[in-house]
């Protein structure tokens, strides 16, 4: 049954990308787990799939997976639907939760530094392994468990994030540090950081369409980790990776996104393989409006 | 069971939403000719532009190909909101009119790379500078290819020999 209800949002996808035709073609960071200060545009929807491969000592490997659908309220408010979902081989498949993400820019115009504050609410298992952001002593072990035990433990959790990004010369320099709540009573703060850099293979634009021109592509590295918690701030018993990253932004209007991470320390998984593709509509905002009798 | 349930309405309402939304309708771009009521206090964002950002000159400018590319990066991330033509629509002002034609290229670019964030339009700053630079010289282009067509409009003959004249 859960396979079924993760199966829908596919469903949804893929037929939603089919039967709307009014795309814009995205310029999307290569940036999995790393937040940018760029906001989705406003009025547009952005739909997404991405899916983490990793590694797990001590129990079985597994591929998990989820689902974004990403709107532009306003230019300084992004709101954005998660549904997530994991398969570990050898045991089963799950629905693991959702997430309901907002971003919002504080300031109006660019400067050096730009700040975005992010306030997302979690309500997801202890059998989520999305790994889309590494807090407090998230370790490889706690993931080796069976999905029947990993399942039982249920997270309500409030998680705020200070995005800090600057573009220079091309680059793309951002930082993000977490800070985590777990909204039961006795689960203290917790802490992560998530830092990437990136940039265009080429800077100008060519005067032809074409799929393979440099500036299509954008590569960089990301690095995330956990900074414990309130009780034991630091680096002891946390987990830390390294992943380059690449997009690859096609005229047909989709995006694909792969990032090879590795594990830098015993704590984390040896590898994660991330790869997601997604597409931008433009003006869903009208559509729905429309759709409604509004905005004639 | 009850998520089983909730899933299948959440999905079938999408589902049917998707299908909905991919009825025919008329797109968001409008021709040049277009006319979208935009309050004209719009263009004096341009102004707002510091007076060192206004003093930039587009390193592009002399560059014949810059504003064939600025025309396909402003079909891919302008268009849906300023129209195919530049010539305005629901979302975004004409690009066409005197306010934009007679500013700085670099308060242009300078519009381009903060947007106007509360009052819709985007920062563009993701965009490489060349390619802000590219969509600056599309955008100053569009000055002459207006004033060609109203040559045409006004004197076909003259126009007809201008284009027969060797390059």
């Amino acid at each position: 049954m859960p396979i079924r209800t993760l199966l829908f949002p596919a469903v949804f996808f893929i037929l939603l990308s089919f039967f709307v035709t009014h795309l814009s073609r995205a310029q999307e960071s290569p940036y999995i787990v790393t937040y940018d200060h760029y906001l989705e545009e406003p009025g547009n929807l952005e739909i997404e799939y991405f899916s983490t491969f990793g590694t797990q000592r001590g129990g079985n490997n597994f591929h998990a997976y989820w689902a974004e659908f990403e709107y532009g309220v306003k230019a300084w408010w992004t709101t954005e639907f998660y549904v997530d979902g994991q398969t570990t081989f050898g045991d089963s498949t799950l629905f693991t939760g959702f997430r309901w993400e907002n971003r919002l820019r504080p300031l109006k115009r660019e400067h050096f530094i730009n700040p975005v504050i992010y306030i997302e609410y979690e309500n997801t298992s202890g059998a989520d392994k999305i790994l889309k952001e590494v807090e407090g002593h998230d370790v490889e072990s706690d993931y080796a468990a069976p999905n029947s035990v990993l399942r039982k433990e249920q997270d309500h959790e409030l998680e705020t994030k200070l995005l800090l990004s600057s573009t220079f010369k091309g680059w793309n320099f951002a930082e993000n540090t977490i800070v985590t709540k777990n909204l039961s009573p006795s689960n203290p703060w917790e802490f992560g950081y998530a830092i990437g850099a990136s940039r265009p293979l080429g800077l100008k634009a060519s005067a032809k369409r074409c799929s393979f021109c440099p500036q299509n592509f954008i590569a960089g590295v990301e690095m995330y980790g956990g900074l414990g918690d309130k009780q034991s701030f630091g680096l002891h018993d946390t987990s830390h990776y390294v992943a380059p990253v690449l997009a690859w932004n096609l005229p047909s209007d989709w995006t694909l996104r792969l990032s090879a991470g590795f594990g830098l320390n015993d704590n984390s998984h040896r590898f994660l393989f991330r790869w997601g593709v997604s597409r931008e509509i433009t003006g869903f905002g009208e559509m729905v409006g429309r759709l409604f009798g509004g905005h004639k | 069971m009850k998520t089983f349930a909730t899933a299948i309405s959440v999905s079938a309402c999408l589902l049917a939403l998707s299908v909905a939304l991919a009825k025919p309708r008329e797109s968001g771009k409008q021709s040049s000719g277009a006319t979208h009521n935009f309050d004209p206090a719009v263009y004096a964002e341009l102004q707002k532009a510091p007076g060192k950002a206004r003093a930039k000159q587009n390193p592009l400018a002399n560059d014949p190909e810059a504003a064939v590319a600025g025309g396909i990066l402003f079909e891919q991330h302008c268009a849906d909101c300023h129209g195919e033509k530049a010539g305005g629509a629901k979302r975004g002002p004409s690009l066409r009119v005197e306010q934009v034609q007679n500013a700085e290229p670099g308060a242009i670019f300078w519009l381009l790379t903060n947007g106007v964030v509360r009052k819709g339009m985007p920062v563009w700053s993701k965009l490489p500078e060349p390619q802000r630079w590219q969509l600056v010289s599309f955008i100053k282009s569009l000055s002459a290819s207006a004033a060609k067509t109203e040559t045409e409009q006004a004197d076909p003959e003259t126009a007809l020999a201008a284009q027969s004249k060797p390059q």
